[in-house]
């Protein structure tokens, strides 16, 4: 806290001197050393332990995904690629000439081959998205028009039919697009249903709204998503009246929407939940509406609170839309696990994962990595 | 005073909190720029009778008018009432996410629909009455308590208010502290304002208040000038209260 006119005697907020300093038995890195890992026979001991299985486990990977990896094959006279030498070093080294072939494959799925530049526009228009939503002097009205323009053109790109683009049917289309397509649509509808659904569970004014919202986010949070998912492919039509069909992503895509809505509706509630009463009396008390309380002083709060868990359920939901493999979704990983049965490249399910990991890693680490800037940053704004 | 309706009218209120009577017939009229000081033990029912004046708690039985409008269920009518009645909290509740001048400007700008550059200007203008001009761009988590506590006091006067509801504000303050709050206090009492105030700040109570109301147990026990009540208590609840909180100045 500072206080013009209370300060205490500047001599206490002096800079230490330099013979002040701890000595190097107790600060620095070797002083870390010994107190962190070589505390003692035992500590040392595991210590040592942990340092062997480590070194050992990274020589083992070093050996097999670069000293003994294969990274291109030669072409068969048919043009295939021949996958003999990548046989041979099966067990010993990793085969990344099979990622190096399949790579479009698992990105665009079974997007018609000529045309896969759209689906890869799609995904550096998505990144942009990102990147841009993420930067706060973008924080204003128009970034919603910003998000529906840069949506809609990943329709048309996707789609076409229209401005001399080839129409693709929604079941060609596959890999990373249909990830970051049912990632991004889920949490962009998703949130402010959760928003809505926090405030209805909160309400005291209006019984039958927050019965809704309990009933809303008890009966999804009580079934798995992979559960919902099938209702969504399987059931749902049985339903419909015979003529109507609604498309199958569609379908998915509004059951994860409903799925990570009550998760986020929980997290969100939890934050409200947090922030002390008197907020809202004194918001009530200067004659704000409830609207106008609940959007300039409890919500930002209450988000503000909950980045950690929000954040953490972003993430997991990324994770889940894999789930969409088992109603035959082309995502990232589907496409993947396809990829692996080509007879051609047997036995390189490995690479591939591995490959899959690193993207699914790349996405969920620069979530979290954000995540923690933006609480920094909002932390030293408001110093609290 | 007769010739003026009184500003607070608080008719025979009673409140439960489930079976627990907290208000019991409490009656009381607020002249217009009347200063009176609420005291008595805690739990005596004077926080819950303030802040049922903006409705932030509801009575369940008798009459309350405050500024000619009966406090309802209507909203429209508490709306009104709200809009007239400024409240400062034991706890500031100064918005943390905003900076100081924000949370003077925010209910000008988005109750009462006023340009913000004269949000502003008026904001500024009570930020130089409490004494704190040069803190507008920070934010409450960088003030003193003190400092924090005559923000919200300007943040609650930028709306203008007929009435000013105080609840405890100087009990979460460090004893140096005190003193800054209640001078602006005083200066607020010396314009003219009507103010209710619950405080254990006698001195305060000597030098401002036109009345002393002393509650105990829900309902009003005594209430009269503060002379009169300080030196000659005719209760013996209130001269208990008394004793008890004068051994611990």
């Amino acid at each position: 806290m500072t206080m013009p006119g209370n300060s205490a005697p500047a001599a206490l907020h002096a800079p230490i001197d330099a013979r002040d300093r701890p000595p190097s038995s107790v600060y620095g890195p070797v002083a870390w050393m010994r107190a962190n890992l070589f505390n003692g026979w035992l500590s040392s001991g595991v210590t040592i332990l942990f340092g062997y299985l480590i070194i050992r486990a990274a020589i083992g990977f070093v050996d097999w995904g670069f000293l003994n990896a294969i990274w291109t094959v030669p072409a068969l006279p048919n043009g295939n690629p021949d996958p003999a030498t990548c046989r041979a070093v099966r067990g010993t080294g990793a085969c990344w000439a099979a990622v190096g072939d399949k790579w479009r494959f698992i990105t665009f799925g079974r997007y018609p081959y000529d045309q896969q530049w759209r689906p890869g526009i799609c995904i550096a228009l998505f990144l942009s998205l990102y990147v841009m939503s993420a930067m706060r002097q973008f924080w204003r009205k128009e970034l919603a028009f910003i998000w529906l323009g840069i949506l809609t053109l990943i329709g048309v790109l996707m789609w076409g039919g229209v401005l001399g683009l080839r129409y693709v049917p929604q079941d060609e289309w596959g890999g990373l697009p249909i990830t970051l397509i049912l990632a991004t649509f889920g949490l962009a509808f998703a949130f402010p249903l959760a928003v809505f659904v926090a405030l209805g569970r909160r309400s005291t004014q209006m019984p039958a709204v927050k019965l809704i919202c309990v009933l809303y986010v008890e009966l999804i949070r009580g079934v798995p998503l992979v559960a919902l998912l099938f209702m969504a492919s399987v059931m749902l039509p049985l339903f419909l009246p015979s003529g109507m069909n609604i498309d199958k992503l569609l379908r998915a895509q509004i059951a994860i929407i409903l799925f990570v809505g009550a998760y986020v509706a929980e997290v969100i509630r939890g934050g409200l939940q947090a922030l002390p009463k008197g907020q809202a009396e004194a918001a009530d008390a200067l004659g704000l509406s409830y609207w106008q309380k609940t959007m300039r002083i409890t919500l930002p709060q209450a988000l503000r609170l909950v980045i950690p868990p929000l954040v953490n359920t972003f993430i997991g939901f990324f994770k889940d839309t894999s789930l969409v493999l088992i109603i035959g979704i082309f995502d990232l990983l589907t496409s993947g696990k396809t990829a692996m049965s080509d007879p051609t490249w047997q036995g390189s399910s490995t690479e591939i994962y591995i490959v899959m990991a690193i993207v699914y890693f790349g996405f969920c680490f620069a979530m979290s990595t954000y995540s923690r800037s933006v609480e920094r940053k909002l932390d030293s704004a408001h110093n609290r | 005073m007769a010739e003026e309706a009184p500003a607070i009218v608080l008719d025979k209120v009673n409140k439960w909190y489930g079976t627990m009577h907290v208000l019991r017939d409490v009656t009381m009229n607020v002249a217009q720029k009347e200063r009176v000081v609420v005291c008595g033990p805690s739990g005596s029912g004077k926080s819950t009778m303030i802040r049922c004046i903006n409705r932030l708690e509801v009575h369940q039985e008798g009459r309350i008018v405050v500024d000619g409008t009966e406090l309802t269920d209507d909203l429209r009518a508490l709306d009104t009432i709200r809009r007239e009645v400024g409240m400062v909290f034991q706890s500031f509740n100064l918005f943390p996410h905003l900076t100081i001048l924000e949370n003077c400007t925010l209910a000008p700008i988005s109750v009462r629909k006023m340009p913000k550059a004269e949000a502003e200007e008026l904001a500024m203008d009570f930020l130089r009455k409490v004494k704190i001009p040069e803190q507008a761009k920070k934010y409450p988590g960088q003030l003193s308590g003190g400092q924090q506590q005559r923000v919200a006091i300007a943040r609650a006067l930028c709306m203008k208010p007929k009435i000013m509801l105080f609840d405890e504000p100087t009990s979460a303050l460090d004893p140096e502290m005190i003193k800054e709050v209640l001078d602006t206090m005083v200066s607020l009492a010396d314009s003219g304002m009507t103010m209710v105030c619950v405080t254990h700040e006698m001195g305060f109570a000597r030098m401002v208040a036109d009345r002393v109301v002393f509650m105990d147990r829900g309902e009003i026990v005594e209430s009269g000038t503060p002379t009169r009540m300080f030196e000659d208590p005719q209760t013996d609840r209130l001269k208990l209260f008394l004793s008890q909180i004068l051994r611990g100045h």
